[in-house]
C-alpha cells in the first residue's frame, strides 16, 4: 500500500482529485431527478477539467505567467548583439508557469458559462409550460399529452 | 432508482479508466513535462516558444494575454462568438417579443411587480450605494481591460465587471431603470459590434495580402514603428471589442434570465 | 483574395449574422438575402478548395501568419477528405435557407431574425470544425454549432421541444467535454495541440504512443464524439431533437451535425492517432465494429416501430451512423471501407437533407405528422412525393442513387478485411429500409386502408373524394428537387469523387514526420 501511495498518488494528487471531482459532477448529471441539480452537476463536471489542465501547466517555484519588468530591462538592450542564447538567460522558462493551458481554460470558462445560461433558460422555459421542474413529472406530462408540436 | 444505478455504474467504469492513466502522467509540478518543455529530441514545445519570444513579437508582458488575443486568436475570436451564440440563444428560447411592446421600452408602471421592492424606503440605502459604486466598478473594469496586456486581465474579465456593474444596478433598483440607460436595442448593437470590430481587425490584413488575424500587417494603418507595436495595439483593440460584447450579453442573459424573457418586473 | 479561401468559407457566414444582427433585427426583410448570398459566398469558396487540392495536393493557412514553429499559432488544412465536405455543407446550408422563406403574412414572426442568426452561426462552427488543424479549435467550434444548434431546437411554440433541447444540451456539453479531457490528456504527454504536430510525435515514439495516457486519450475523444454523432447507445438525444424542433431548423441541423461529428472522429483516426497504429490493436477495431452493427441493427428496428414520420427518419440517422463508424474501423488495407465512411459522410447529408425537406413539407403543408397522415400523397403532391421517393431509394441503396454507391464502397472494405457480419447487418437494413419505404409509398399511393374501405368501396372512395393537387410554393419545392437530384448526381459521378477522396486518405495516412 505504501508503495501505490509514494509513487502513484502523491506525485500526481492534484490529478487524482480532479477525477473525483468529475465524478461527482458526472454522477449528479446522469442520478439526479431535479433539473437545477443536473445543471450543477454539470458545472462540477467541466470545472473539474479546467482543474486537469491548470495542474497540467504548474511548474515547481515558478510565478504568474507575467514577464516581470527585472527581465525585461535585462533583455531588451541586449538583443541585436548577443543573439538569441543571451536572450533566453534573461527570461528563465523555469520562472514562469506555462501560460497555453491558462489561455485554454478561459476559454473552456467562458463556454461553461454559455451553455450554463442557455441552460437555465430552457429550464424556466420547461418551468412555465410544465409547472415542474422534477424530470420524472415533465416525463409523465409528456406520455399524457396527446398532441405534439 | 434506475438512475442512480446506471449513474454508479458509468461512473465507477469511467473513474477507474481515468485513474488508470492518472499514474502515466509526469509528476506535478515538474518543469520537464512534455507540457512544459517539450518532449525532448531538439522540439520545443510551444511554450517554451511563448515564454521566451512573446515579448520580443508582441512586446506584451503578459504572456496570456498575447496567447489569447494574437498567437491563439483564432480561438479567442470563435469564444466571443459563443458568447453571442449563448445570447442568441437565449433570446431565441425565452423572449417573448410582442408586436405593440416596442422591445426594451420601459414599461410605464410596473403593475405586477412587487411594491416592496420598488418601494422607496428600501431602494435609498441600498439603492444609493450601488449608483455609488458602480461608476467605479466600471472605471476599474475599464483598467482591467487596458491594463491586460501587464497584469493578469483582458476583454473577458473587464467585460464582465462592466456587465457586472448593471446587473447591481438592476439588482438594487430596478430593471426598469437600468433599462433605460442600457436597454435593448443598445445592448444587441454593442454585442454585434463588439464582434464586429474583433473580425474587422482580423479582415484588414487580408487587404494587404497577408493571413487573417496577422496584426503586423496593419503596423502602416496604425502608424507604429514596428509590426510589433501594431500587434500590441491591435490587441487591445481586439480586447474592447471582446469586452463590449461580454458585457452586453451578461446583462442581456440577466435581464432575460430574471424576468423569463419578457423584461418587466424583475428581481 | 484566392489564397484565403479556407478562411473565408467561414468568415462570410460569420460576418452575415453580424448583418443580420445590426440590421435585420428590426427590418426582418434584410435577412435572407443575406443568408444566401453568405452562404453563396461559402459554396464558392468551397469548391475553389476542391479545385485547389485536386491539382495541388492539401492546402496549408497559418491563422494571424504564425507558422514556425509548429503548433504556436493556429492551422487550417483544406485536404481531400474535408474539402468536398465543406462543399456539400454549404449546398445543403443553402437548400434549408431556401425551404425556410415563410410565406409573407408569416415572415414577420417575432423571431425569424434570431433565427437566421442562429442559423448562420451553426454554419460557421461546421465549416470551422470541418477546414481547421488544430485539436482544442474543434473544441471551441463544437460549442459554436452546439449552442446555436440548442437555441435552434427550441425556438418556436413546441413544449416537447424545450425538453428535447435540454436533453440534448445535457448529452451534448458531456461529449465535448469527454473530449476537451481527451486532448487534455494528449497536451499533457506530447506538449502540442496542432493534429500534425501530435501525428508527428506519435509516429516517432511507438513507446509514448501506446502509453495508457494516449490510450485513455483516445478513448475520451472518441466517446465525446460518439456522444456529439449519436452513435447507439449514446444516441438518445436525437430523436426527441430532431422530431420536436421547427421544420426549418431540422433541415439544417439533420443532415449536417452528425456527419461533421463522423468527420471529425475520422481526421481523429487518420490524420492524429494514425491508422497503422490503430489497427494494430486488432481487437479494438473488431469491437467497434460490432458496436456498429448493434447501432445499425438497434436504429432499423426503432425505425420500424415508427408511427411518425420524422422519428422515423431519426432512427435511420442512427443506423446510418452505424454503417459509418463501422466502415471506418473496418481496418482493410486498401482504405476502401474508410472511402466508403467519407463518401458517406456526403451521401448522407444529402439524403437526410432531402428526406428531412420532404418531412417538413407534409408538416407544414400536409398537417401530416404520423405514416398514416400521407395517405393519397402521389395524387395530392405528385412532385414533392417524387423528392421523397428518390431519398427512399437512396437510403435503401438503389442505384443510381449515391447511397449505392457508398453501401458498394462499404462492402467492399468489408471484403478485404473480412468482416462478414458487417455485411449481413448492412444488406439486412437495407432490407429493414426497403421494407419501411415500400409501406410509405403503399400509404402514399393507395390510400390508407381502414378496417370498412376494402375492396369495392375503394372504387367509390376514388370517385367521391375531389382529387385536390396541394403541391407546396416553389420555394419549397425546389430544394427538394434539387437535392433529390444531387443524390442522383452524385451517385453517377461517384467515381471522381472516391477516387479523390481515397488518394487523399492514403497520402494522408502515409505523411510521417513533418521537420521535427
Amino acid at each position: 500500500m505504501q508503495p501505490f501511495f509514494q509513487e502513484a498518488v502523491i506525485p500526481h494528487f492534484n490529478f487524482w482529485i480532479y477525477v473525483i471531482i468529475m465524478m461527482v459532477g458526472l454522477w449528479s448529471v446522469i442520478a439526479k431527478n431535479n433539473l437545477i441539480k443536473k445543471l450543477i452537476g454539470l458545472s462540477i463536471f467541466q470545472t473539474a477539467i479546467l482543474l486537469l489542465y491548470v495542474s497540467l501547466g504548474v511548474k515547481e517555484g515558478a510565478t504568474i505567467p507575467v514577464l516581470d519588468h527585472h527581465a525585461l530591462t535585462e533583455s531588451s538592450p541586449t538583443e541585436s548583439s548577443e543573439g538569441p542564447g543571451k536572450k533566453a538567460h534573461a527570461i528563465n522558462p523555469d520562472h514562469y508557469a506555462n501560460p497555453l493551458p491558462h489561455v485554454l481554460m478561459l476559454t473552456a470558462i467562458v463556454v461553461g458559462v454559455a451553455t450554463l445560461g442557455v441552460a437555465l433558460a430552457l429550464t424556466q422555459m420547461i418551468y412555465k409550460d410544465f409547472g415542474t421542474i422534477e424530470e420524472d413529472e415533465v416525463l409523465n406530462q409528456i406520455k399524457a399529452l396527446h398532441d405534439d408540436v | 432508482m434506475k438512475a442512480k444505478i446506471f449513474a454508479s455504474i458509468a461512473v465507477a467504469i469511467t473513474g477507474a479508466v481515468l485513474l488508470y492513466a492518472v499514474t502515466d502522467f509526469p509528476r506535478f509540478g515538474d518543469p520537464r513535462s512534455p507540457a512544459n518543455a517539450g518532449i525532448g529530441g531538439g522540439s520545443p514545445s510551444a511554450s517554451l516558444y511563448y515564454i521566451e519570444n512573446t515579448y520580443r513579437d508582441t512586446k506584451v508582458p503578459n504572456l496570456v494575454t498575447a496567447i489569447l488575443a494574437d498567437y491563439r486568436g483564432y480561438d479567442t475570436m470563435f469564444e466571443t462568438v459563443v458568447i453571442l451564440t449563448a445570447g442568441m440563444s437565449i433570446f431565441a428560447i425565452l423572449r417573448v417579443l410582442r408586436r405593440d411592446d416596442a422591445s426594451g421600452a420601459p414599461d410605464p408602471a410596473p403593475a405586477s411587480s412587487d411594491p416592496s421592492i420598488d418601494g422607496d424606503h428600501h431602494r435609498i440605502i441600498v439603492g444609493t450605494t450601488c449608483r455609488i459604486a458602480a461608476p467605479l466598478i466600471q472605471i476599474f473594469a475599464l483598467y482591467v481591460v487596458a491594463h491586460g496586456h501587464h497584469s493578469p486581465g483582458g476583454g473577458f474579465q473587464g467585460g464582465v465587471m462592466l456587465g457586472a456593474s448593471f446587473i447591481l444596478i438592476a439588482l438594487s433598483g430596478s430593471l426598469r431603470d437600468t433599462l433605460v440607460r442600457f436597454g435593448e436595442q443598445q445592448y444587441l448593437r454593442l454585442a454585434f459590434i463588439g464582434i464586429l470590430i474583433y473580425a474587422g481587425f482580423g479582415f484588414l490584413p487580408l487587404w494587404v495580402g497577408r493571413n487573417f488575424l496577422d496584426y503586423g500587417a496593419l503596423s502602416g494603418l496604425l502608424m507604429t514603428s514596428g509590426e510589433e507595436m501594431a500587434r500590441s495595439h491591435s490587441m487591445l483593440g481586439v480586447e474592447i471589442g471582446v469586452a463590449m460584447t461580454v458585457m452586453s450579453i451578461m446583462f442581456a442573459i440577466f435581464a432575460n434570465l430574471s424576468t423569463r424573457g419578457r423584461l418587466r418586473g424583475g428581481l | 483574395m484566392s489564397d484565403h479561401y479556407p478562411a473565408l468559407v467561414l468568415l462570410a457566414p460569420l460576418f452575415g449574422a453580424l448583418v443580420i444582427g445590426l440590421f435585420g433585427l428590426r427590418d426582418h426583410r434584410v435577412c435572407l438575402p443575406v443568408v444566401i448570398s453568405a452562404l453563396g459566398v461559402s459554396l464558392l469558396a468551397a469548391i475553389s478548395l476542391v479545385l485547389g487540392v485536386s491539382s495541388g495536393g492539401p492546402i496549408d493557412y497559418f491563422v494571424a501568419g504564425w507558422k514556425e514553429p509548429i503548433g504556436i499559432g493556429i492551422q487550417l488544412r483544406a485536404d481531400a477528405i474535408n474539402t468536398p465536405l465543406l462543399v456539400v455543407i454549404a449546398i445543403v446550408a443553402l437548400l434549408a435557407g431556401i425551404f425556410s422563406i415563410r410565406p409573407a403574412a408569416e415572415r414577420d414572426s417575432e423571431k425569424t431574425p434570431y433565427f437566421y442568426v442562429l442559423f448562420l452561426l451553426l454554419c460557421v462552427g461546421l465549416f470551422g470544425i470541418t477546414i481547421t488543424a488544430d485539436a482544442f479549435n474543434v473544441f471551441v467550434l463544437i460549442e459554436v454549432t452546439a449552442l446555436s444548434s440548442y437555441g435552434l431546437v427550441a425556438i418556436g411554440h413546441s413544449k416537447r421541444g424545450k425538453v428535447a433541447a435540454f436533453h440534448y444540451l445535457i448529452m451534448g456539453t458531456v461529449g465535448a467535454s469527454f473530449y476537451l479531457l481527451g486532448v487534455g490528456y494528449l497536451y499533457l504527454k506530447l506538449g502540442s495541440l496542432n493534429m500534425q504536430d501530435i501525428h508527428a510525435i506519435l509516429a516517432s515514439d511507438d513507446a509514448l504512443a501506446d502509453s495508457r495516457a494516449i490510450r485513455t486519450a483516445f478513448v475520451f475523444i472518441l466517446v465525446g464524439i460518439w456522444t456529439k454523432m449519436a452513435f447507439f447507445p449514446l444516441h438518445g438525444w436525437l430523436p426527441n431533437a430532431y422530431s420536436y424542433s421547427p421544420s426549418g431548423s431540422a433541415a439544417l441541423l439533420a443532415p449536417l451535425v452528425t456527419k461533421v461529428s463522423v468527420y471529425v472522429m475520422v481526421r481523429m483516426m487518420v490524420s492524429v492517432f494514425g491508422l497503422d497504429r490503430l489497427e494494430a490493436n486488432v481487437e479494438w477495431g473488431h469491437f467497434v465494429v460490432w458496436l456498429a452493427i448493434i447501432a445499425i441493427a438497434a436504429g432499423s428496428t426503432m425505425a420500424l416501430a415508427q408511427r411518425e414520420i420524422k422519428k422515423m427518419l431519426c432512427c435511420l440517422i442512427v443506423a446510418e451512423v452505424g454503417y459509418m463508424v463501422g466502415g471506418a474501423w473496418l481496418g482493410d488495407p486498401q482504405r476502401w471501407g474508410l472511402t466508403g465512411t467519407v463518401f458517406h459522410i456526403l451521401a448522407d447529408a444529402l439524403m437526410t437533407s432531402c428526406l428531412f425537406l420532404a418531412a417538413g413539407i407534409f408538416a407544414k403543408w400536409l398537417g401530416a405528422l404520423k405514416l398514416e397522415d400521407l395517405s393519397g400523397l402521389f395524387r395530392k403532391m405528385p412532385l414533392t412525393a417524387a423528392g421523397f421517393v428518390v431519398g427512399g431509394l437512396a437510403i435503401i441503396g438503389v442505384p443510381p442513387t449515391c447511397g449505392f454507391y457508398s453501401k458498394f464502397y462499404l462492402i467492399r472494405g468489408c471484403i478485404e478485411s473480412g468482416q462478414w457480419t458487417y455485411v449481413v447487418a448492412l444488406l439486412a437494413s437495407s432490407l429493414v429500409n426497403a421494407v419501411l419505404f415500400f409501406r410509405i409509398f403503399e400509404i402514399a399511393y393507395f390510400g390508407k386502408k381502414t378496417a370498412d374501405s376494402h375492396g369495392g368501396d375503394h372504387g367509390q372512395d376514388h370517385e367521391s373524394e375531389p382529387i385536390v393537387r396541394l403541391e407546396p410554393p416553389l420555394h419549397t419545392l425546389i430544394p427538394l428537387l434539387v437535392a433529390a437530384a444531387l443524390l442522383v448526381l452524385l451517385g453517377l459521378f461517384n467515381g471522381p469523387v472516391v477516387e479523390f477522396i481515397r488518394t487523399g486518405l492514403i497520402e494522408t495516412d502515409a505523411v510521417v514526420s513533418t521537420g521535427r
